[in-house]
């Protein structure tokens, strides 16, 4: 089933269209790479999805809901989760205590001036870090915690409002590739027993093509391929924004021949 | 208003302008390389006139004419040379420190730079000599209009170019230009910041002392110019735009404009209302600086500046008092329960901690907002005196009864950051502490002049509790309140909406993207704030009888911050052992000696040098040091054996 339905979406800054009129579906249960070259429009998509930019022009609908034009919080209200490229976390709190305060917002609770917050949604703050496995670290300050061990606290809390869509912003970005690999193997499980969908960019291509269902392909703001592994390691466009036409090479060759 | 009048006050305010422009382009260089928003830059000012009246006297009396203009040039000069000293001995060791401490360590100077001057040149108004040459006055459209002026209206052009050519062709103007975009930068570029800073520093101080000096036939000397130049200095900063030199001039323009025209246009009729424009001078700039504020945040001319990278350590995450922790509070509080039965050999006692607890409660209203919301308010006395002033004028013009004033005068405070709030929330950092400062010198401004219900500068008097709540009573019931308070606002602090505020001052992105309403718990927060400040005021003014425009001046504002981040800012105990210390300290001090305000600006200076983390961070990390060390005597004791048996 069609969850998010993006059509001609578009955002220019000044004169520059970053993004130029892109189109893509994803489906319930799906893990969808948006990779592509720096500048080719990534992170504008992937902020115009979660509502920290308003799109210039198009629609992004889930469920058939339209979500251009809302605030990131009422995107939150809508079951949509997030992470970002640098992982945002409350520095001050405990790592139990930011899985609470997503928990209490997600419930409405945010504003509760009387009630003792220390028991409240424990158990399920304690039950997702036990899913990304950080219940451990549970009572420790989130600024004490490795860069990898906060990008699952920041899982977390992204999983707290129960997600049917997840944006994650460079999952991996600043992290070894053992972590690497364990981030995307759990974020894989949580698809899988969530039924949710992850829509991720990426930028290291071991990640994408090992993880990822289907993979869409930007080049400046213009989507330029669409498709699985095997599907996009072929595809001339795609080989031709990551490596160059490859003429120069093959021109060198020749000229070797001809000397030959 | 005829033609030549108008003409008139407007080359008067161009006059004006020129002065207010040098100051606030020094606070902005300043700004700019170091940013440091410096607090004595209306000292600086002050300073420079002081001295120049001392140098021209000297030296008119054996050179003439050319001793003026010599003394006015070597007064600058000195004063950039007391810039360096400054910069040199104190600035240097807390440019790594939290922005409020420095902002800390620079009004405690302005405390021992004011009492400096108290002390070698007096308490009188000093009035310098005219300057020879342009003393008299020339004829504009049949009005007199005094020459030296037009020296005035081009100095601050000429400054203005000097500076920018400075800046734009010069190799040291390119480096502090560099290190207004990336200080790290540059330094990893292997440029020796130390000195420039330090030039930097001696500059904009240079450019304050020379705007005194340029005031000394028009202005006397007097020991009140510091925070007056300082309040309009910033207030022409922010509307500029924070670091732009031709902003700082346009807005001087502006405002100076604005207030000459108040002063020209008097008292008219508008809309059949009397309006007196010549009093709104005192709050003009102030209005002009909210308005561009709410509709500009960045200035007229200013560029949207990223958050300022945050130097301070992050803080712990809150815990719930300890067993031991509740028993010393339990047993405090039967200390203060029992203080006014030993009145008999302590008589001063209870009449002293009646104002702490209403000064602690003030502190703590303010430690709500600054440390766990992370909103630094420069204006909180307004809410203390919205609170104070609501009581009085309920109780004694509207005629309530004792018991209902005392309970709506809270709501009045709350009303005030209610709409306060509203605008203060949507900026951040140094523009946020600006606007609090707008307001509260606006509240200010309006109770100092509204005569028939406020008293004006002679204030409200006669202001007691009614006869069952007197003497012993009232400090049961300020004991009662203030402990109420302070429990509930830390059961706030430890609610969900405790979590929301401190989720909102970590990063309000995460808090945006899991649905909190960032700007809607800080005005919460803000109204929560000041509805205890003014519970402080109300409990203050049933205490004292009277209150006059002062209680809620800038100084108490700045007074609050102290006690804030004297305590420390990072612990909840902070504002209560800051406010109970500086009220001790301060009614200790000022009874011993004249010079209290030199002896209290010391006092700061040792604590932002010596216990930057504030008296009860000290102690908590005191505490922790101890806790480390026992647990690593504990882990040696129990290898010790094992190493034995090892040996064996």
């Amino acid at each position: 089933m069609t969850l998010l339905q993006v059509r001609d979406l578009n955002k220019s800054f000044g004169g520059v269209r970053a993004v130029d009129g892109i189109n893509f579906d994803l489906h319930e249960g799906e893990l969808l790479a948006l990779i592509g070259p720096n500048g080719a429009g990534k992170s504008t998509t992937f902020n115009m999805v979660g509502g920290q930019l308003k799109a210039s022009g198009g629609s992004i609908q889930l469920l058939g809901q339209e979500l251009v034009g809302r605030r990131p919080r009422d995107i939150c209200r809508m079951q949509v989760g997030r992470t970002f490229q640098i992982a945002e976390t409350f520095a001050s709190l405990t790592v139990l205590e930011n899985v609470q305060m997503a928990l209490l917002s997600h419930h409405g609770k945010g504003f509760s001036l009387f009630r003792s917050a220390r028991k409240m949604y424990r158990d399920e703050a304690l039950a997702l870090l036990a899913q990304v496995g950080m219940e451990r670290h549970a009572e420790r300050p989130c600024s004490e915690l490795a860069y990898g061990d906060v990008k699952r606290v920041e899982l977390a809390m992204g999983l707290a409002n129960d997600p049917k869509l997840l944006l994650m912003d460079e999952p991996t970005a600043g992290m070894g590739p053992e972590e690497r690999n364990d981030l995307m193997a759990l974020t894989k499980r949580l698809v899988v027993e969530r039924k949710m969908a992850v829509l991720f960019t990426e930028h290291s291509m071991d990640v994408v093509f090992a993880y990822a269902d289907r993979m869409i392909v930007l080049a400046r703001g213009r989507l330029i391929a669409e498709g699985d592994a095997q599907y996009i390691r072929n595809h001339p466009k795609v080989q031709q924004v990551y490596f160059g036409t490859g003429k120069t090479f093959e021109h060198e060759m020749a000229q070797q021949q001809v000397q030959v | 208003m005829d033609f030549s009048a108008l003409l008139s006050q407007l080359l008067n305010g161009l006059a004006e302008a020129s002065s207010l422009f040098l100051v606030a382009a020094g606070l902005s260089l300043i700004f700019g390389v170091t940013r440091i928003v410096n607090f004595a830059h209306g000292s600086f000012y002050m300073l420079g006139l002081y001295i120049a009246y001392s140098i021209v006297e000297h030296l008119m009396g054996s050179m003439g004419a050319a001793g003026f203009w010599l003394g006015l040039a070597l007064a600058a000069i000195s004063v950039g040379l007391i810039g360096a000293v400054v910069e040199i001995v104190l600035l240097r060791r807390i440019y790594k420190a939290p922005e409020l401490f420095q902002l800390l360590a620079t009004f405690a100077l302005v405390l021992v730079i004011n009492d400096a001057v108290l002390g070698y040149w007096g308490a009188e108004e000093l009035l310098g000599r005219r300057a020879p040459g342009l003393s008299g006055s020339i004829d504009i459209l049949g009005r007199q209009f005094p020459s030296y002026n037009f020296f005035l209206i081009a100095i601050g052009p000429v400054i203005l170019g000097l500076v920018w050519l400075l800046l734009v062709r010069t190799r040291w103007g390119v480096l502090v230009r560099a290190a207004t975009q990336d200080r790290e930068m540059l330094g990893a570029l292997g440029v020796n910041q130390a000195w420039l800073f330090t030039s930097v520093f001696a500059l904009g101080a240079m450019l304050a002392g020379l705007g005194g000096a340029v005031q000394l036939p028009r202005e006397p000397a007097s020991l009140s110019l510091d925070l007056r130049t300082i309040g309009e200095a910033f207030v022409i900063v922010v509307v500029g735009g924070m670091g732009s030199l031709p902003g700082a001039y346009v807005a001087a323009l502006l405002i100076a404009e604005i207030k000459a025209l108040c002063i020209g246009l008097g008292s008219t009729t508008l809309f059949g209302i009397p309006v007196s424009f010549s009093k709104l001078t005192l709050v003009i700039e102030f209005l002009v600086m909210a308005v561009v504020l709410v509709l500009r945040p960045w200035g007229l001319m200013g560029k949207p500046q990223a958050t300022s990278r945050n130097s301070a350590p992050v803080e712990a995450p809150l815990r719930p008092g300890s067993t031991h922790f509740k028993w010393l509070m339990g047993a405090l509080l039967l200390a203060l329960a029992v203080l006014p039965l030993l009145s008999t050999w302590l008589p001063y006692a209870s009449v002293l901690t009646q104002d702490v607890l209403v000064t602690v409660l003030f502190a703590v209203s303010l430690h709500f907002i600054m440390g766990p919301g992370g909103m630094h308010s420069f204006g909180h006395a307004a809410y203390f005196g919205l609170g104070a002033y609501g009581a009085a004028i309920l109780f004694k013009v509207l005629t309530m009864p004792m018991p209902l004033a005392f309970a709506f005068a809270p709501l009045v405070a709350g009303l005030g950051a209610l709409v306060f709030g509203w605008f203060c929330v949507r900026l951040s950092g140094v523009y946020l502490a600006m606007l609090t400062l707008a307001f509260s010198q606006i509240v200010w401004s309006v109770v100092f002049q509204w005569e028939d219900v406020t008293g004006g500068s002679n204030g409200i008097t006669g202001i007691w509790p009614s006869a069952w709540l007197d003497g012993t009573r009232y400090y049961y019931l300020t004991l009662v309140l203030v402990v109420s308070s302070l429990f509930l606002v830390r059961r706030i602090l430890f609610a969900p909406f405790g979590y929301s505020l401190r989720a909102a001052r970590d990063s309000a992105l995460r808090a945006d993207a899991i649905g909190i309403d960032v700007k809607r718990v800080q005005w919460l927060a803000f109204i929560i704030a000041g509805l205890f400040a003014g519970l402080a005021g109300t409990l203050y003014i049933f205490s004292k009888g009277s209150i006059s425009p002062d209680a809620m001046a800038v100084g108490k504002s700045v007074d609050g911050l102290v006690m804030v981040l004297l305590g420390g800012i990072q612990n909840l105990l902070g504002p209560v052992v800051g406010a109970s210390v500086f009220s001790v300290l301060q009614d200790s001090i000022m009874r011993a000696t004249d010079y209290w305000r030199a002896v209290f600006g010391g006092v700061i200076l040792l604590l932002v040098l010596v216990f930057p983390q504030g008296i009860a961070g000290f102690f908590q990390q005191l505490a922790e040091a101890w806790r480390h060390w026992r647990a690593r005597a504990a882990v040696k004791a129990a290898a010790l054996p094992r190493t034995l048996e090892k040996q064996a």
